[in-house]
């Protein structure tokens, strides 16, 4: 008896049509697929993207080297040089996110107790070259300029949480 | 002995020892911002409340004598209730500035907030602060965290011996500061840094280009003095950072001298020479080292007599360099090597003892109950002494000096003998007389004859008594000293009272290893009989070629238009040095870049005898090399036996199986009695002073920026007394033109009536004296 139902069933391709029903029902289903680039998945305002470094309405960087980041950093991905600024303030002689080891934990903005470095929304970014990737703090100054209004917004959004 | 309960757990403790020193001892913390084991008690923090048993309120472990039986809870709900509510008083002004203050990480008042702080505060008013104050180059102040806990003040008072920090107002507005504006001029200063708990003084060179946990953390030793202060050098990424003081209370308890705290800085210096310079038709040319150190074979393998080759080694190098250096030199048949760049007189010089130093520990220094210094600023030339010193002094040590300027020490001097260089010998007889006068057994032969003529004073008498009648007692023989003319006689003369008085000789040697420089045979009078020419006689002898190891001639040798004019003569130069000068360039054939003390291994014998040995802990800077590598290389290049020395451990164990044991205690330095010639100083000329001032030690220190802009390193100009001045008709801060020999620069005049009688007071090493003649020559006013 087994042997005959095993036949039948080869005979008439049943295993694949059990297989073609389940394409069948995704084929009328409603498509959740996301036309990208066109089209553009939903952000959270806790997206960890790019990084930032911000600065205060005056024009004057937040980041004061306390190199907390630095410190909490898994992938050991910011390296920071600090030093005396002419006006006597402790500041940062040089600060880099090496982009290629960043995991993207979102640790550094954790840390920071001056809300200075952030991540943003940005994801769409790439390299030519390796060192496209390494970013310097004029770089990361620079991104903060251009997406202040975003990054503010988000960070208000996220304040009631925290 | 008593025993003592604390958490349960029996602690033995000493009859009067406090509390703290008992739990610190059986290895319980307590928190603490005011108690400090170098220094005395003030129970003003309160951090330390514990409870105590049968004591109606909380206890300050700090200022409570253990007693018997006593039962001592550090942990209870009472005890940790009296520490919150002292730690939420305290943070009520200190700001939480955290991330922008360098004491962030070590700071004990973080760390104990976390174990005892509250996680909010009561208190809404307003809080405190205060305007940061400018207390000079070292150290940056930042007061509004200031917790009051007066390390910085009791510091001041009880180990600089200076009251240069003090505490205005009350309360909550008690405030931390020097009164009147002014800088902090102690040479011991940099360690209020290390006292601080909080961030309220740091170190103003590296401020904020460090973090704590960035550091490494390496066991050195200071350089720049012979006491060999323990110090721990920490880096970030092979680059000093900074440099603190470490414990060992033989040596220097937990304080180093500003001069071994800062002078890492020249490490940096833009004079730092990077790669190997050969001089090829009158042009530097950088080259490899292989041809470089071929060219400088080659150059010494020119010169015929071999016994026409000089070689001059800084005596703050480390033993195995200088043990390389005397092996290379020797090796090629050459014995004039020596050490000693400001010795004058070198008569006695086969009186030495096997090895120069203290004669005692430097611990013991402040167990001595009368000292006679003679010759010596010790408190700017080895600090780290001069608070061995002051200690003895508390504990009510007589000190004497025979100097001549008197000096500004931090102890008391009880007999204040200044009298100018020429004089310091009649000085000498008038105290072996009163030995003599004082003693029943027979004057040493022709020693009565010298000194029939001088005169007793009541001082001189009473000197000598104390030193007879202590049970411990020394005779301090200064760097200065060493310079000055008749070094020899006066030394004799000193021995004879030390012997007589039982009394330990000791000498304070110059740089941070001339004692190791002794033992290493950088000597021109040891080895097989045959006798080189000391430093003096190198230059006065104007021979073929010359080796400088680690020194600047024109800064670092007694007499600098001599040592260069010789130099310039000279065939044939090679400089090792991490340092390069333009004179350096004018007189050298090549200048080979040895790494400084920091970059690499090495030994320092230190006054008292101890082999310090530490490994390289910074960078080397550019193509440099250590210096013990270069002379291996050089050796091979010669073709010398046993030159194959694998790392600076080899050479070490080569040279402690050379020396074998040496005698560092007070029998090692007496002196076998000949009776010096009577000299009369019967000369009207003004006798120069030439100290070497703190911070013109060795070029690195010459280097330190930040040392070079304190008080201390204002030096050029020329100090004379009120009556010279009167005799001259001179004005303070007159522009004067200072002659020696052909030689004549300009300077500032000051009055100072510290200085002896017909001295001038012009310290060498200084920019000014670089074209000036010998230390203590006469000198005359235009």
């Amino acid at each position: 008896m087994k042997q005959l139902i095993q036949f039948f069933n080869s005979l008439f391709l049943a295993e694949l049509f059990k297989g073609l029903s389940v394409t069948g029902r995704y084929l009328f289903k409603k498509k959740i697929t996301v036309q990208y680039p066109e089209e553009k998945t939903p952000q959270s305002f806790r997206f960890r993207g790019l990084h930032a470094q911000r600065r205060y309405a005056n024009g004057e960087e937040r980041c004061i080297a306390c190199k907390l980041c630095e410190a909490i950093c898994p992938a050991l991905a910011i390296s920071i040089e600090s030093e005396e600024r002419e006006d006597g303030t402790r500041r940062t002689k040089s600060y880099d996110i090496d982009l290629t080891k960043c995991i993207f934990c979102g640790f550094c903005e954790e840390s920071c107790p001056v809300d200075s470095i952030v991540e943003t929304r940005i994801f769409e970014y790439h390299g030519d070259e390796k060192s496209d990737l390494y970013m310097t703090k004029e770089k990361l100054l620079a991104i903060g300029d251009k997406y202040e209004a975003q990054i503010a917004a988000d960070r208000a959004n996220d304040a009631p949480y925290r | 002995m008593v025993t003592i309960k604390i958490n349960g757990q029996q602690v033995e403790a000493e009859q009067g020892q406090m509390l703290i020193e008992a739990a610190d001892n059986a290895g319980i913390a307590i928190p603490r911002f005011c108690y400090h084991k170098n220094l005395s008690i003030s129970a003003n923090c309160r951090m330390c409340l514990v409870e105590v048993e049968k004591a109606p309120k909380p206890m300050p472990a700090c200022a409570t004598p253990v007693a018997e039986g006593m039962i001592v809870n550090t942990q209870s709900t009472y005890a940790l209730a009296a520490q919150k509510s002292v730690m939420e008083f305290l943070l009520i002004n200190h700001p939480l500035d955290c991330p922008v203050c360098d004491q962030g990480g070590e700071c004990d008042l973080q760390e104990f907030s976390i174990g005892y702080g509250g996680d909010h505060s009561e208190y809404s008013e307003m809080k405190r602060v205060i305007p940061d104050k400018n207390i000079g180059s070292l150290i940056a102040t930042e007061l509004t965290r200031c917790i009051h806990c007066t390390r910085c003040i009791r510091f001041g008072q009880e180990i600089a011996g200076m009251r240069e920090l003090g505490a205005t107002g009350r309360g909550d507005w008690m405030e931390i500061g020097t009164y009147i504006e002014k800088s902090v001029d102690s040479e011991l200063s940099g360690n209020i840094i290390d006292l601080c708990p909080v961030g309220a003084l740091t170190s103003k060179v590296s401020r904020f280009t460090y973090r704590v946990w960035e550091l490494a953390s390496n066991d050195s030793i200071g350089s720049h003095d012979c006491v060999g202060s323990n110090c721990n050098v920490q880096t970030k990424n092979g680059q000093i950072k900074r440099v603190i003081g470490r414990q060992n209370d033989a040596i220097n308890d937990a304080w180093i001298s500003d001069r071994d705290r800062y002078s890492y800085e020249a490490l940096q210096s833009n004079e730092r020479i990077t790669k190997p310079l050969i001089k090829k038709e009158g042009q530097w040319l950088e080259t490899s080292w292989d041809e470089a150190l071929q060219f400088a074979v080659n150059g010494l393998k020119d010169i015929q007599d071999k016994t026409h080759i000089g070689s001059i080694c800084s005596p703050s190098v480390t033993t195995e360099e200088m043990y390389l250096l005397q092996k290379l030199i020797r090796g090629i048949g050459c014995h004039n090597i020596d050490h000693r760049l400001r010795q004058s007189d070198f008569s006695g010089q086969d009186h030495d003892p096997a090895f120069l130093g203290l004669g005692m520990s430097v611990a013991d220094v402040a167990t001595q109950q009368a000292i006679l210094i003679i010759g010596s600023n010790v408190r700017k030339e080895q600090p780290i002494m001069a608070h061995q010193i002051r200690q003895a002094n508390l504990k009510g040590a007589k000190i004497s000096c025979v100097n001549p300027v008197n000096y500004d020490f931090n102890f008391k001097v009880a007999h204040n003998f200044t009298v100018a260089p020429s004089h310091l010998f009649k000085e000498l007889k008038a105290l072996a007389k009163a030995v003599q006068e004082n003693s029943s057994e027979e004057a040493p032969e022709g020693l009565s004859a010298l000194v029939a003529s001088v005169k007793v004073s009541d001082e001189h008498a009473q000197c000598i008594t104390e030193l007879t009648s202590a049970e411990n007692s020394m005779l301090m023989l200064g760097t200065l000293l060493q310079a000055m003319p008749h070094y020899s006689d006066i030394r004799m003369l000193a021995s004879f009272i030390a012997q007589a008085t039982d009394s330990t000789l000791g000498y304070l040697t110059p740089g941070a290893n001339s004692s190791g420089a002794y033992l290493a045979g950088v000597l021109p009078n040891v080895v097989d009989g045959q006798h080189g020419l000391d430093t003096q006689a190198m230059f006065a002898e104007k021979l073929q070629a010359y080796i400088t190891y680690g020194i600047e001639a024109e800064r670092d040798c007694d007499h600098p238009v001599q040592a260069i004019e010789a130099l310039k003569n000279a065939q044939f130069n090679i400089s090792l040095s991490s340092f390069v000068s333009d004179t350096m360039k004018s007189y050298a054939n090549v200048i080979l870049p040895i790494s400084s003390l920091t970059e690499a291994s090495g030994t320092l014998i230190n006054v008292d005898g101890t082999w310090q040995s530490f490994n390289a802990v910074s960078k080397v800077s550019g193509l440099s090399k250590p210096g013990w590598k270069v002379l291996r290389v050089m050796g091979n290049l010669f073709n010398l036996a046993d030159f194959d020395y694998q790392s600076s451990t080899d050479v070490l164990e080569e040279l402690k199986k050379s020396v074998g044991t040496v005698e560092t205690t007070k029998a090692g330095n007496d002196i076998a009695w000949s009776c010096p010639e009577n000299l009369s100083a019967q000369t009207s000329d003004i006798q120069r002073i030439a100290e070497l001032s703190i911070y013109n030690v060795d070029s690195v220190t010459r280097r330190a920026s930040a040392l070079q802009k304190t008080q201390d390193a204002q030096v050029e100009c020329v100090k004379i007394n009120s009556a010279l001045a009167k005799k001259l008709k001179f004005e303070e801060a007159q522009n004067v033109i200072v002659k020696q020999d052909d030689n004549s620069i300009e300077m500032t005049l000051s009055i100072d009536d510290n200085i002896a009688d017909n001295c001038a007071y012009l310290p060498a090493g200084s920019l000014a004296a670089v074209s000036l003649g010998g230390g203590f020559d006469a000198i005359s006013f235009n």
